[in-house]
C-alpha cells in the first residue's frame, strides 16, 4: 500500500478498502477548466487502486468528441488522454444517451469506446457510488 | 449593421444564446465564440434557434478556431459565416456597438 500511496502510511482500516468513485463530467472542454481538472484528478485516483468510473452527461459529452484540434486557440488538446485511461485500468466510461441526442452526437463521434446508457440508468449508476466528484 | 452580439457560453448550459436571438434585430450580427460555437452544430437542439435568427435577417457568425478546437468544424449548419481572429476584429470595427451576452 505504501508504494501505491507514494510512501504515505495509511491507517490499518482504510488501507485495502476499495470504494466506488465516480467522476461526473458535465462541462464542455476548453471554455472552462473543469474538464481538464477532472482528468487530472482521475489520473491521480488511478494511483490509489480504487473502483473508478467516469460519467459524461450534459455538455460533458463534448469532451469525448473526435477531431479536436486546438492549435489555433493555443491551448493543449487533452482529448487523446481519454484513450490512455485504459492503461491506468480506468475502463468504466459511461455516456448518457439523452445528452448525446440533444447535441446531435452519436457513438461514432466519440474518441474512445464507452458504455452508452439512458438518463435513468445513469441515475442508478450515481446512486450506487460511495463517492461522487462533480466537475 | 448596427449591433454586434457576442455569445461565449454553450446554448444548452446557459440561456444567453436564446436571449441574444430574442433581442437581435434585423441587420445585426451574432458572433459565436468559445463554447458559444456549439449553438450552430448540426443536430443540436439550439440549431433551430440559429436558423430562426438568420430568417429574421440576423447574420450568424462563428469563430472557426473555437469550432476546430472542439472538433465541431465539420458539423456546422448551413448559412453560418466562419471567421478567424482578424475577422472578429473586422466585425467589431464594422459595427456601431458591441454587446457581450455574459
Amino acid at each position: 500500500m505504501t508504494e501505491a500511496t507514494g510512501g504515505i502510511e495509511m491507517d490499518e482500516d482504510s488501507a485495502g478498502t476499495i470504494k466506488k468513485f465516480m467522476f461526473v463530467n458535465r462541462k464542455a472542454p476548453y471554455g472552462t477548466i473543469y474538464a481538464l481538472e477532472s482528468l487530472e484528478v482521475v489520473l491521480i485516483s488511478a494511483a490509489f487502486d480504487q473502483d473508478v468510473s467516469l460519467a459524461f452527461l450534459d455538455d460533458g459529452v463534448y469532451q469525448l468528441k473526435k477531431g479536436q484540434a486546438t492549435k489555433a486557440i493555443d491551448v493543449k488538446n487533452f482529448s487523446p488522454t481519454y484513450r490512455a485511461l485504459e492503461g491506468y485500468d480506468i475502463e468504466k466510461l459511461y455516456v448518457e444517451k439523452e445528452s448525446m441526442d440533444e447535441r446531435g452526437l452519436t457513438e461514432d463521434d466519440l474518441i474512445v469506446d464507452v458504455q452508452i446508457m439512458s438518463r435513468a440508468e445513469m441515475a442508478d449508476m450515481m446512486d450506487e457510488q460511495d463517492v461522487v466528484l462533480s466537475f | 449593421m448596427s449591433m454586434l452580439h457576442i455569445v461565449n457560453k454553450s446554448p444548452l448550459d446557459k440561456g444567453t444564446f436564446s436571449s441574444c436571438v430574442n433581442h437581435a434585430k434585423s441587420g445585426s450580427t451574432i458572433l459565436l465564440i468559445e463554447d458559444g460555437v456549439y449553438a450552430v452544430t448540426k443536430g443540436s437542439t439550439s440549431a433551430a434557434l440559429a436558423q430562426q435568427a438568420m430568417k429574421n435577417g440576423v447574420t450568424v457568425s462563428a469563430l472557426w478556431p473555437d469550432l476546430e478546437a472542439r472538433g465541431m468544424q465539420d458539423t456546422v449548419i448551413d448559412g453560418i459565416k466562419q471567421v478567424d481572429y482578424s475577422g472578429f476584429v473586422d466585425l467589431v470595427a464594422a459595427n456601431k456597438n458591441v454587446q457581450s451576452w455574459l
